[in-house]
């Protein structure tokens, strides 16, 4: 078992204006693993998230300093644009476009000029987001006619098709089913083949099940960070053993 | 607690009827205007009404000039405002001015709404007749209510703008998307029928413009169609002032029918906007 990083992060700090919201973190996102974040309401999870791949830049009031290192290079001194071709994200709420399906799936590669054949890219990017066999019959309708969970997972396609190297999700299933949260942890196991994860969860279990690494954050720092069964059988930190036995949060 | 609630749904009750007399009262005033038109109108309405000159004599009078003319400036203010308009409000929502300045344009352009239209007409006269030279042509008059509907369209269009979900656009920009391709292939088309409808309103207004007409100089007698932008020109509410204004009974039925022809033309334009909004309206919630 090789754990080489894709993302480096080395003393990470991010503000709000004059409110720091991340203190001084260093995470490591590993190769073809889940990297989970776990962490009270507040904690900062998502605003580490959308630092990674600059979609914090859209606060006027956002600002970060420290090193991400990825593909040899540092995102806080890339074009966010590029960075985020490389660096996918499935938002919390399901958020297809009002278009059809083949569409949502060929817009990203189409406006980056990709030359591919986009049948076969949408095909196979609805196989891997385990979508196809629901859709292969109406990829011409409309995607606001799936369902919550199927939206989900056409989201997760739009992100493959781009074919980055880190998926970053901020809490993928909190607005799904149970049944549909099942569908796409089984599709996050499968992912992990071919990309890097890392996943916000609220749900401890979700966490187990799913990732391979975990972080716990506390009001902005990263308290512990290691092999996941290590941190849910094993904390080493007293703060996260009374989160992951439910004492907070 | 004597007169606790049967007072008061005595006084519920009371207040419910009078609103429902002011509601069909305003509908009656409608109603007895457009059977009033109606009677004195369709006299003279007829295919010759429609492809006659304006003359001396009522028989032989007609409101082709009218028509053509209203054609003419309508879309031609069209043409203008529509593009400045959508953009404007593009620039405004999407590229967001920051600090004072935004505030101040953002306020202003709010308030523009709110000038009488005359106010647009000695803008006009000042700037594109006089100024620009532009004289009495349809171009000072369609560049004068293009000014006057600017507002309109751009408040419209910007709140048919906000109302696009974030979400579609952090979806977008996740692709590594540019703010370029982020408005023109999602929010726009998204924001399409809301501006539609904006726009289609307020080009309903332009049609019954008058005063700001009359200051740019648009004429009521004009005996031939336009055939460039620079052509003089009149319109059919100008018309039917110039009508109604005659002491001849005669021609306040002329009048009349004009009145019928430009409520038609506004009456399906505002049909339009509805149909559109009714198309559309269900599709994106997220
Ligand atoms: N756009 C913003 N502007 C200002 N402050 C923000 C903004 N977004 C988040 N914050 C603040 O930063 C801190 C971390 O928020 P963040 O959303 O990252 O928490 P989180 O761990 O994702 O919480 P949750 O589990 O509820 O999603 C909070 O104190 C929050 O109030
Ligand atoms: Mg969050």
């Amino acid at each position: 078992m090789t754990n080489e990083a894709v993302m480096t992060c080395r003393n990470l700090n991010i503000f709000y204006g004059e409110k720091q919201a991340v203190f001084d973190v260093d995470l490591d996102i590993l190769k073809n693993k889940v990297t989970a974040i776990i962490g009270p309401s507040g904690c900062g999870k998502s605003t580490l998230l959308r630092s990674l791949n600059r979609m914090n830049d859209f606060v006027p009031t956002f600002s970060m300093n420290g090193v991400i290192n990825f593909e040899g290079k540092n995102v806080l001194k890339e074009d966010p644009m590029v960075v985020r071709t490389r660096i996918g994200m499935v938002f919390q709420k399901p958020n297809p476009f009002p278009k059809s399906i083949y569409n949502n799936i060929t817009w990203g590669p189409k406006i980056h000029g990709h030359k591919v054949n986009f049948d076969e890219l949408v095909e196979n990017s609805l196989k891997a987001a385990a979508l196809w066999d629901e859709v292969k019959d109406r990829l011409h309708d409309s995607a606001l006619d799936l369902s919550g969970g199927q939206q989900q997972r056409l989201c997760i396609a739009r992100t493959v098709a781009m074919k980055p190297e880190v998926i970053l999700m901020d809490e993928p299933c909190s607005a799904l089913d149970p049944r549909s949260t099942i569908r796409i942890e089984d599709l996050i196991n499968d992912l992990r083949e071919d990309y890097s994860i890392a996943i916000v969860t609220h749900n401890m279990q979700q966490a187990a099940r799913v990732s391979d690494y975990t972080a716990f954050f506390y009001e902005g720092e990263l308290i512990e960070y290691g092999v996941t069964d290590g941190i849910f059988t094993n904390p080493q930190e007293k703060k996260t053993e009374d989160y992951i036995t439910g004492r907070f949060g | 607690m004597k007169d606790g609630f049967a007072a008061r749904k005595r006084k519920e009750k009371i207040f419910k009827y009078a609103c429902l007399a002011l509601t069909f009262s305003s509908v009656l005033i409608l109603v007895v205007l457009l059977y009033h038109i109606g009677q004195t109108g369709n006299k003279y309405l007829s295919l010759k009404f429609l492809t006659s000159w304006p003359s001396r004599f009522p028989h032989k009078a007609g409101i082709k000039a009218g028509i053509w003319g209203t054609i003419w400036l309508i879309s031609l203010t069209a043409a203008i405002s529509i593009p400045l308009g959508v953009l404007s409000a593009l620039f405004l929502e999407e590229y967001k001015i920051p600090g004072k300045i935004g505030k101040i344009v953002e306020i202003n352009v709010a308030n523009l709404a709110g000038v009488p239209s005359i106010v647009y007409g000695l803008l006009g006269l000042t700037v594109f007749v006089r100024y620009f030279g532009l004289d009495r042509s349809l171009l000072s008059g369609a560049l004068t209510l293009s000014l006057l509907i600017l507002p309109v369209i751009i408040v419209s269009s910007r709140e048919a703008i906000k109302a696009v979900p974030d979400a579609i656009r952090f979806g977008a920009y996740a692709l590594g998307a540019s703010r370029y391709q982020v408005v023109f292939w999602h929010v726009l088309p998204i924001a399409l029928p809301g501006i539609l409808t904006g726009v289609i309103l307020a080009l309903s207004r332009a049609i019954g413009e008058t005063a700001p007409l009359i200051i740019v100089g648009a004429l009521t007698y004009i005996s031939y169609t336009p055939e460039s932008v620079m052509d003089e020109f009149t319109v059919l509410p100008l018309q039917i002032y110039n009508w109604a204004s005659r002491p001849q009974e005669e021609f306040h039925y002329l009048a009349a029918g004009g009145i019928i022809v430009l409520l038609t033309v506004m009456l399906s334009m505002n049909f339009i906007a509805v149909v559109i909004r009714q198309k559309t309206s269900k599709k994106v919630k997220i």
